[in-house]
């Protein structure tokens, strides 16, 4: 989704295109590309390791509007190594960002239990930075059955 | 004043992991939907949510509109001493609410 894209969006809106037709415009969903940029922007370019950090996600939702979700991370969480920021991505929302956490060693425990809006089936990235500087990362797909975000 | 809650064990022992929850009662607009008219409806979230605990930031959180209404999230922090868990909510068009719990440290 670009600054032109919903220049252009607004554009022909405010032109008095209104209401059904208005819903029969393909809508400004990040895709792919967007939550990778999203995900660099967080981690800054830096490589990706696969493992430690898990999203625990209903695999089949009913209700995307409200989406039982859990991120954990396996860290000790002690001065020396634990989890600084756990950050949360998505595919075809309108934004690649859901939620970005920080944690330290006072939490004692690296996991944060939310719901979050899921707008169509697509997959979720999790991805964790820990305090030596490394990143992890976990993907997983939601189906959705009752789309959020966009509707009436 | 949004109706908020902070859940807390009823009582830790010194150095146990406790479960934090904490919710409020907030429509989480996303600023993505239109009125019937076609009109895009404004949006009004919580931006930020932080957690404080002996005086130190125990839990942050950066929300964006893909976070349900009433947002809610449980974490963690090691008990030290008896003393209030404030969780501070923050968002749009200059919301602000803090909210205290009392956690009770024994042993």
């Amino acid at each position: 989704m670009t600054g032109a894209d919903l220049t252009t969006r607004r554009a022909v809106l405010a032109g008095g295109v209104a209401g059904l037709t208005a819903m029969a415009i393909p809508s400004s969903r990040a895709e792919e590309a967007d939550m990778l940029e999203a995900i660099r922007v967080f981690t800054g370019g830096a490589k990706l390791n696969t493992g430690r950090v898990s999203i625990e996600v209903a695999p089949l939702v009913e209700n995307g509007n409200s989406v039982s979700i859990a991120l954990d991370v396996a860290s000790p969480m002690t001065d020396a190594d634990h989890v600084t920021s756990l950050a949360l991505f998505n595919e075809k929302n309108p934004l690649p960002e859901v939620v970005v956490f920080h944690l330290g060693p006072r939490a004692g425990k690296a996991r944060v239990d939310t719901r979050i809006r899921v707008a169509t089936t697509q997959h979720l990235v999790a991805v964790a930075k820990l305090s030596d500087g490394s990143f992890w990362i976990d993907k997983r797909e939601v189906i959705v059955t009752i789309a959020a975000c966009t509707e009436e | 004043m949004a109706t908020a809650k902070i859940h807390l064990p009823a009582k830790a022992k010194r150095g146990e992991i406790i479960q934090v929850r904490a919710i409020i009662a907030h429509h989480m607009e996303t600023g993505h939907r239109r009125t019937t008219r076609g009109e895009m409806i404004h949006r009004d979230i919580i931006t930020e949510v932080i957690a404080r605990y002996e005086g130190v930031e125990i839990f942050r959180a950066e929300l964006h509109p893909a976070i349900s209404a009433y947002p809610y999230f449980a974490f963690y922090t090691r008990a030290g001493v008896s003393g209030p868990i404030s969780v501070t909510w923050r968002g749009d068009n200059g919301f602000e609410q803090t909210e205290t719990a009392m956690l009770v440290v024994q042993g």
